[in-house]
């Protein structure tokens, strides 16, 4: 664990003194595969109860696992996408423990020897504040099935469709010290997953899930006992759980209390945990290597062909964004958060061997495209607006054809009707008119109406701005404002050269 | 090490198979008559010994990434004690 | 005709191939000696009708002059292998009912190749006895009795229905599994040849698991060619099992007759045991000048971890089926005992399910690999294992196969043995040896005991080299010369 000086931000004030929360996750990820990781049964959601069973899945008696190749790969491309260290040798074990989702009685998953050891993954906070979380291990095992307890009052169903299917847990070291961070974690990691394609992310559909390690301690103390939160599935909740989470700790200590370890459930109808009394039982799983599999061995070579197929992560392409177009920190950061995000971008800025002005170009992807999307509940992939029409756009307002004003008009009608921006800017009339006579002569109509006003003007030069106002509200938005300022000073006899 | 009748309540909850109270003293007494002859094992020297987990000296093959089965409801539900709707049933799980 | 079940599985198929009687005339006069044998017990499922339409098949094929290499031959299969759509049990109280819808891989390969189903052969509880005293469904009787006695004996174990049926010609061969010693020791019991081969030969897919780091599938047969062309046809790589390994089966038959001039037998001084029947070192002395006449060279090796054997077995296989039997748990199969929550109904189902030798196992089992006791034992036993295998690689540096008795005495009488499991478990004791370290082993009948029973000698191969097992198999079969045969006292 990493030692980190607590910030005063973090720490929750309780009656006797402050405390400081310590939080680890163990990420559930499934595995983008079409098959399951030791049958060869469908992965695909939202099917028929038991449509999606072997009978490996079903663990029908003398039936036998059979390693996916893909999920392994994929175990590997995360790991190094995490930076961590790959087994070339690693070991399947069994947990063996009894629920009806469970058909074996046991859960096949890496114990002493993970396919992915000690890996980092960096946190950007707000403030240009970096985390730096590290990685435990990866693991790959396999998910259990469903059990549904509201069907009838006596009994349960069980539906074994997820049975079997391949996940990779990911284990982080205790070092996030606020819900806060670790949401920021959760969304990281989901992040390295999508752009790696191992994940796909989904909270809802159950494609990620994490169980929550909440502990508190005194400031920079010895560490607390810990509470497992499990299956909380989103990030949303995991927030919520872990301030619940730590206040009721806080609660118990300052009483005099003691944590119990134990695993709790995170219920979002109240934002309370609970005690899962089905898993109070004592802890022992029995772990041995799966006599039905052999050690899992890995090539050099293939691990590094998997390296040379890695795509640019988030924290690489961040840097190179910062460095190629000499974005903010901030930018950069909001760009990466998505792969198809930081695509689109770099499709707006850059064509062929012209780039753009990336300021500009970033603020219309993460401030107007990205506020259109939020309204219009589009997301990047499906955006009305493309990155080559956008790019067309930020052209017209680089090049002076219309004013940035006039921009945000025409992008929405591009939005709305999917019409080109110089067709909108043709058929509208809607150029930005930079000739100064046409200029002038809207000037001198306004300066001529207002005569007491322009007195004003001459003796407080702020006042110049009403001018400007008039003028573009006159000539609809179109006249291009750095040319009324020039020529309005001059004929307030406030510029140098005037 | 030799297996008192709490250990044997104990590891029979956790294989999850009912023993009767009055089983215990002889259950107990068979179980550690093999675990004391089984320490034998103690007197061999074992360090820096591999553990066997597998008699054959080959590492995994593994399978490609495709679907080979499904739709298999009825089949894997056939034998099934308690079955509705395709579900498998079972007395109620309290979390 | 004379009683077509006086001949061997490779006497059957000459003459089927010569059409000198059909499949369906074979497996009727087999389906009559089936039905007649109840005493014994062998058979826990008759296939009657099943048997007679593959017969029919068969006979369809070999009038057309075409056919497997078992083409209607009319055999018996263990109830541990899954057959589609008929009984599969494991001969445990859990298994009630279960109709799998599959077919083991083993028992595929063999209708492929065109066998008969005459039916499941008792076991004991998955697998787990060295005498089928466990099965739900009753002890089987092995078809040999002691001189002048009429107590009845056991057949050996687990695969006691397999060898009892073939010594009583109740099939012409029978499946079997071997996880200590269930193939060879059940055969030497009855005077039939069982052969367990590699670890990985025969894949493991659709049978019963009960340790699956040393469970294997081989034929429990008449004598040393029958035992070759059924493992031909039971062996051969599975892309299901990961277990098992790609490489060809060769033509066993092939193999024999051979000889074994200038073959190093070895001769593993570890195996003198305390205690050991003066008629069992007899037998032993005898299996040596055999094979020394047949042209061997003899040579003195050493296993020294042999003594370990054992125990370090009684943790690794009840470790492994602890948890391979926790899926008979009253969910998708087999039985269910209701209970007031889903705890009790899994406690009460296997406590209900499991017999007494299974819950001892899985209660060991479950113990050895608990918390604080894992490194004690289950790790401990694995480490064992290993010197134990390398005892055998060291021990082949000098020599080709090695020689050792079957079973450390004939088989006993029904019921002797039950009260105390360790001197139960003792049976295995030159048979587990193979089975931790993967080896192939072939029980060969060598000459009866003083009360008249069948002993066996018992050859151990290196890996994969289950020629070479088989060739001194034939030269032993040669020399012994065993042709004794129970009295048919149990017709009815
Ligand atoms: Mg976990
Ligand atoms: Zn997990």
């Amino acid at each position: 664990m990493q030692n980190r000086e607590p910030r005063k931000e973090d720490l929750i004030k309780g009656a006797t003194g402050d405390w400081e929360i310590v939080l680890g996750l163990e990420v559930h990820a499934q595995v983008t595969s079409k098959s399951k990781l030791f049958s060869g049964a469908s992965t695909e959601f939202g099917a028929e109860p038991n449509t999606q069973v072997s009978l490996v899945d079903a663990a029908m008696p003398g039936m036998l696992p059979v390693i996916n190749r893909y999920c392994v790969e994929q175990a590997v491309k995360t790991g190094l996408g995490l930076k961590a260290q790959i087994n070339l040798r690693s070991v399947f074990d069994r947990k063996n423990y009894f629920y009806p989702d469970l058909p074996q009685g046991y859960q096949i998953s890496q114990f002493k020897n993970p396919i992915v050891g000690e890996g980092v993954v960096l946190l950007d906070m707000p403030g240009g504040r970096t985390v730096t979380v590290g990685i435990e291990r990866l693991h790959l095992e396999q998910d259990a099935g469903k059990s549904l307890h509201d069907q009838s009052p006596t009994m349960s169903h069980v539906d074994l469709n997820r049975s079997g299917v391949a996940l990779m847990e990911i284990v982080s070291k205790p070092d996030m010290r606020s819900a806060e961070e670790a949401r920021a974690y959760v969304t990281k990691l989901r992040t390295i997953l999508r752009y790696l394609g191992t994940c796909d992310g989904n909270m809802e559909e159950g494609s990620l899930r994490a169980d929550v390690n909440v502990s508190v301690r005194r400031p920079g103390g010895p560490l607390g006992t810990r509470c497992e939160m499990t299956n909380v599935n989103s990030i949303r909740f995991i927030g919520q759980a872990i301030e619940y989470e730590a206040r009721r700790q806080i609660e118990i200590l300052e009483e005099g209390g003691k944590i119990a370890q134990e695993t709790r459930l995170f219920d979002p109808k109240d934002g309370e945990t609970r005690s899962m009394r089905s898993k109070e039982e004592a802890h022992d799983y029995r772990y041995f290597p799966d006599p039905d599999l052999l050690p899992l061995v890995l090539a050099q070579a293939d691990v590094d062909r998997i390296a040379a197929s890695l795509p640019e992560l988030p924290d690489e392409k961040k840097a190179r964004l910062m460095s190629d177009y000499a974005l903010s920190a901030y930018d950069a950061t909001v760009l990466v958060g998505e792969k198809a995000t930081a695509d689109y971008y770099e499709a707006v800025v850059k064509d062929g061997s012209k780039t753009r002005d990336p300021k500009l170009a970033a603020n219309w992807v993460t401030v107007e495209l990205f506020g259109m999307l939020n309204r219009e509940g589009h997301s990047i992939e499906t955006s009305p607006v493309s990155a080559k029409q956008l790019a067309e756009l930020v052209d017209l307002i680089s090049d002076g054809t219309i004013s940035g004003r006039i921009a945000k008009q025409i992008f929405d009608s591009m939005y709305k009707t999917g019409r080109s921006a110089s067709e909108i800017v043709e058929k509208d009339g809607l150029r930005q008119v930079t000739d100064s006579g046409a200029i002038e002569a809207a000037i001198d109509a306004v300066m001529a109406a207002n005569p007491d006003k322009v007195e004003q003007a001459k003796a407080k030069p702020a006042l110049a701005a009403w001018f400007v106002g008039q003028v573009m509200k006159s000539t609809s938005g179109k006249a291009n404002p750095q040319v009324v300022n020039e020529i309005l000073a001059r004929k307030l006899g406030l510029s140098s050269e005037g | 090490m030799s297996v008192d009748q709490n250990t044997v309540r104990h590891i029979a909850r956790l294989a999850r198979i009912a023993v009767r109270e009055d089983e215990l003293p002889a259950l107990a007494g068979e179980l550690n008559t093999i675990l004391d002859w089984v320490e034998q094992l103690g007197e061999v020297d074992t360090k820096d010994i591999e553990p066997m987990t597998s008699a054959v000296a080959m590492s995994m093959k593994m399978r490609d990434d495709v679907v080979t089965t499904g739709n298999l409801q009825k089949e894997v539900t056939a034998n099934a004690p308690g079955a509705e709707d395709g579900f498998y049933v079972v007395p109620k799980v309290v979390e | 005709m004379s009683d077509l079940t006086k001949l061997t599985l490779a006497g059957a198929r000459d003459a089927l191939k010569k059409k000198e009687f059909t499949s369906v005339e074979l497996t009727k006069a087999y389906l009559d000696a089936v039905e007649g044998a109840k005493a014994l017990n062998a058979y826990v499922t008759v296939t009657a009708d099943k048997a007679l339409d593959m017969a029919k098949a068969s006979d369809a094929k070999l009038a057309k002059g075409e056919g497997g290499t078992l083409e209607g031959l009319p055999l018996g299969i263990k109830d541990l292998f899954a057959t589609k759509d008929v009984l599969t049990t494991a001969c445990s109280h859990i298994l009630d009912g279960f109709k799998p819808p599959y077919e083991s891989k083993v028992t595929s390969n063999l209708w492929r190749d065109g066998a008969v189903m005459l039916g499941k052969l008792n076991n004991d509880e998955f697998a787990m006895g060295s005498s089928n005293e466990t099965s739900f469904y009753g002890p089987v009787v092995n078809p040999w009795r002691r001189k002048g006695d009429t107590t009845k004996i056991v057949p050996g174990g687990s695969s006691g229905g397999s060898s009892a049926a073939v010594a009583a010609r109740l099939c012409l061969a029978a499946t079997a599994t071997d996880t200590g010693g269930s193939i060879r020791q059940p055969a030497a019991f009855t005077g039939t040849v069982g052969i367990k081969p590699t670890y990985g030969r025969c894949s493991r897919w659709g049978i019963v698991a009960f340790a699956s780091s040393l469970d294997q599938a081989g034929p429990i047969a008449r004598d040393v060619r029958d035992a070759a062309i059924m493992l031909r046809s039971m062996a051969g790589y599975d892309e299901n099992d990961s277990t098992s390994v790609d490489r060809p089966v060769p033509d066993y038959e092939a193999a024999l007759g051979k000889g074994v001039k200038g073959l190093r037998v070895g001769i593993p001084k570890e195996y003198r045991v305390d205690g050991m029947p003066a008629e069992i070192d007899a037998l032993w002395t005898r299996g040596i000048e055999w094979l020394k006449a047949a042209g061997a060279e003899i040579v003195d090796v050493s296993l020294p971890h042999t003594k370990y054997a054992l125990p370090t077995y009684y943790i690794v296989a009840p470790a492994e089926c602890s948890s391979n039997l926790a899926r008979y748990d009253g969910v998708r199969y087999g039985l269910r005992v209701e209970g007031k929550d889903i705890t009790d109904m899994y406690e009460k189902t296997r406590a209900a399910g499991f017999g007494t030798e299974v819950r001892r196992r899985v209660l060991i089992g479950t113990y050895v690999l608990s918390a604080g006791y894992y490194d004690a034992y289950y790790l401990k036993a694995q480490q064992v294992r290993t010197l134990i295998a390398r005892d055998f690689t060291e021990a082949y540096r000098s020599c080709d196969v090695l020689l050792t008795p079957t079973a450390p005495s004939a088989a006993f009488g029904i019921g002797e043995k039950t009260a105390d499991p360790l001197s139960m478990y003792l049976n295995d004791v030159f048979t587990v040896t193979v089975n931790l370290a993967g080896l192939p082993g072939i029980s060969v009948p060598a000459g009866l005991s003083s009360e008249g029973l069948p002993l066996g000698l018992q050859l151990i191969g290196k890996t994969f080299d289950e020629e070479t097992l088989l060739r001194t198999a034939y030269a032993l079969e040669e020399a012994a010369q065993f042709n004794a045969e129970p009295a048919a006292w149990w017709r009815a």
